[in-house]
């Protein structure tokens, strides 16, 4: 089985937000870059396929070279190769075209990308990559298992799960219960060591004009200040006169 | 405890020092540090008690012999990985930092450096893989700053060494399969042995009721009359310089390492200080708490300087022991005040095990001892300025 893992490069949930060019551009100075945590998930039950059922496990992403890191980081944790689309990643159409084309190429029989990416969340490419190359395709997928070109996966809907029976080639949008966080891993010295020498292909884009461009982007207001209240009564009374809000 | 919220201060970008491979290997251990030592390791420290599971976790990130070749288990990894490794776990426990350290620059370094192919195949593989640890008897009961003046001694037997004598201090050795000894030969030579444990005559008694380390494991090495096999001798290197080399290694990286003993201090304290409120505004307003706060982070600032560029020599094979000195005692001075200040901004609390400041102030202490007192690096730095012998 061909795996092909799509990685987004998304800043730190503890990283400090901050817009620059009359707030049109994210300010990625003093920020740090991780693995989009769905894709982390994704990418971790990538290598049980790899270590189980002998997979092979390609990640790419669409992204300038300082995203380079984030995939030496995929490929020290086990990946085999990787590949970076030199285009910034700029809408989710521009990206899943991008990655359908990688995606058709290689002939990948199961693309996980992340339900969605934790900086934009704009939660469209796993689908549009579908869509674009013609697989099957479950969102907001917590479970997988492969068996020949039969797939079973496990959506999480409204309260409860769904199974689903499915055949590849499949595309996914993985999530927390993919894995566990705990199965989650650091890649270790070796591993570092070996990504050195693994393949990181940076390929050219394709064509694909994005169909939405940011205008601004806008912090939510700054938290007010905390009132404290000494009674229930006066709970009650604030509430309702002053928040107006029972 | 409190959950690890550590983030590391990096006030002169010296990240743009550091290569994309060093930032990664930093960041792994960094994450290994949060999820398997900080939750665990303030237990194990008021117990004093050693987590034996932490030998499995630093084997399995790669923290034994980070630089020794591939091929003999290690990752090749440069010498600004191997600090980087060492800052992250000191980080968490000076004491954890100690196993690793005793394992790679103690261990598997002379094992490396001074010993024969056979040897480096049968020791470093299960070194690397945590399977056997390693302990490194240098220092003696009568001769700790001294080790020149060591007693303990190996005969000719023919077919094998006769091995008397007593180590002190020494790390791992409670649970040590391997132990380095440095021992003087008839000639009053020093050579290195490899003595396993199982030897007749090897005991290795733990060292009770330390305030220091308390999650590491501290015993003594005692031989009585034991027969080492003539191949467990090192013999590429004897002398007092041969002990010494692995200590250049070892203390290279305890200055990376009091680096983050430091680093995690005043991160505590800073956070502290712009949460806790006294006469109505948070204290980190005060001008004496920002004084210490300043300070801290200026001295924090210029060991990683000097641990950056010390990397930079050692990975060009130009680092003298003299500069590897002046290193190992500034960073874990500057450590030692740092978690001294930062426990001051924490006032009671900092006395509590809900902080890592007073763990790290308390392990401190050893570290400013063992590999070389702070006042013998002075002597070391004077020797090398004045060309005057102070030692003697």
């Amino acid at each position: 089985m061909k795996i092909l893992v799509c990685i987004s490069h998304v800043p730190d949930t503890t990283s400090k937000i901050n817009f620059t060019d009359s707030d049109t551009k994210f300010d990625t100075n003093g920020v740090q870059f991780v693995i989009n945590p769905n894709d982390e998930f994704g990418l971790t039950r990538a290598m049980w396929f790899k270590e189980k059922q002998g997979a092979t496990v390609h990640v790419v992403n669409v992204g300038g070279a300082e995203t380079e890191p984030t995939l030496r980081k995929a490929l020290a944790i086990g990946a085999d190769e990787a590949i970076r689309i030199n285009t910034p990643a700029t809408d989710g159409f521009s990206v899943a075209k991008q990655l359908a084309n990688v995606a058709k190429e290689g002939g990948y029989d199961l693309v996980i990308g992340g339900r969605e990416s934790i900086d934009y969340n704009g939660g469209m490419v796993p689908g549009m990559v579908a869509k674009l190359i013609g697989a099957n395709f479950v969102n907001t997928c917590i479970g997988l298992e492969v068996e020949g070109d039969k797939a079973t996966a496990i959506r999480e809907i409204d309260g409860g799960k769904e199974t689903l029976k499915t055949s590849l080639p499949l595309v996914i949008g993985g999530q927390k219960g993919l894995v566990e966080e705990s199965d989650l891993r650091i890649p270790n010295m070796r591993g570092i060591m070996q990504a050195r020498t693994k393949p990181l292909n940076v390929k050219e884009p394709v064509d694909a004009n994005a169909e939405t461009n940011t205008v601004s982007f806008q912090k939510p207001a700054p938290k007010g200040a905390v009132k404290l209240v000494d009674s229930v009564d006066e709970l009650v009374n604030l509430l309702h006169n002053e928040a107006k809000v029972i | 405890m409190k959950p690890d919220l550590f983030e590391a201060p990096d006030y002169y970008n010296l990240d743009e020092l550091l290569s994309d491979e060093h930032k990664l290997v930093r960041q792994a251990a960094r994450d290994w540090v949060k999820r398997d030592v900080s939750p665990i390791i303030e237990e194990y420290a008021q117990k004093a008690e050693f987590p034996e599971q932490i030998i499995s976790g630093l084997a399995e990130i790669g923290a034994f012999g980070p630089y020794i070749p591939e091929e003999y288990g290690g990752a090749g990894l440069d010498q600004i990985s191997y600090g980087l490794i060492m800052q992250e776990i000191e980080r968490g426990d000076s004491g954890v930092r100690s196993t690793a350290s005793v394992q790679s620059s103690l261990v598997m370094y002379p094992i490396y450096k001074y010993g024969t192919e056979e040897q480096r195949k049968k020791y470093l593989p299960k070194l690397a893989s945590g399977e056997w640890m390693g302990c490194f008897g240098l220092t003696e009961p009568d001769h700790g700053s001294n080790p020149g003046g060591m007693t303990t001694n190996f005969k000719d037997k023919g077919d094998h060494y006769l091995l008397n004598g007593a180590k002190m201090w020494i790390s791992n050795a409670p649970f040590a399969q391997v132990a380095i000894v440095w021992a003087k030969n008839e000639e009053g030579r020093i050579h290195g042995l490899i003595v396993e444990r199982g030897m007749e005559g090897f005991s290795t008694p733990e060292t009770h009721n330390k305030w220091s380390l308390r999650a590491s494991a501290t015993g003594e090495l005692i031989f009585d009359n034991v027969k080492v096999p003539k191949e467990n001798l090192l013999p590429n290197k004897s002398g007092l310089g041969a002990p010494l080399g692995c200590l250049d290694s070892a203390r290279y990286g305890i200055a990376w390492g009091a680096i983050g003993a430091a680093m995690d201090c005043y991160d505590t304290a800073l956070r502290y200080s712009k949460e806790r409120m006294q006469f109505g505004k948070p204290i980190g307003q005060f001008q004496l708490q920002q004084k210490k706060l300043a300070e801290m982070i200026t001295e924090i600032t210029k060991a990683q300087l000097l641990a950056w560029r010390l990397g930079v020599l050692r990975n060009d094979g130009k680092a003298t022991s003299a500069q590897i000195s002046m290193a190992k005692r500034n960073n874990v001075d500057m450590a030692i005040n740092i978690a001294r200040e930062a426990r001051q901004i924490l006032g009671g609390m900092g006395i509590t095990g809900e902080y890592s400041i007073m763990r790290h102030s308390m392990n401190l202490e050893s570290v400013i001892t063992y590999e070389g007192t702070h006042d013998i690096h002075l002597l070391i730095t004077g020797l090398d300025i004045t060309g005057l012998n102070a030692f003697q």
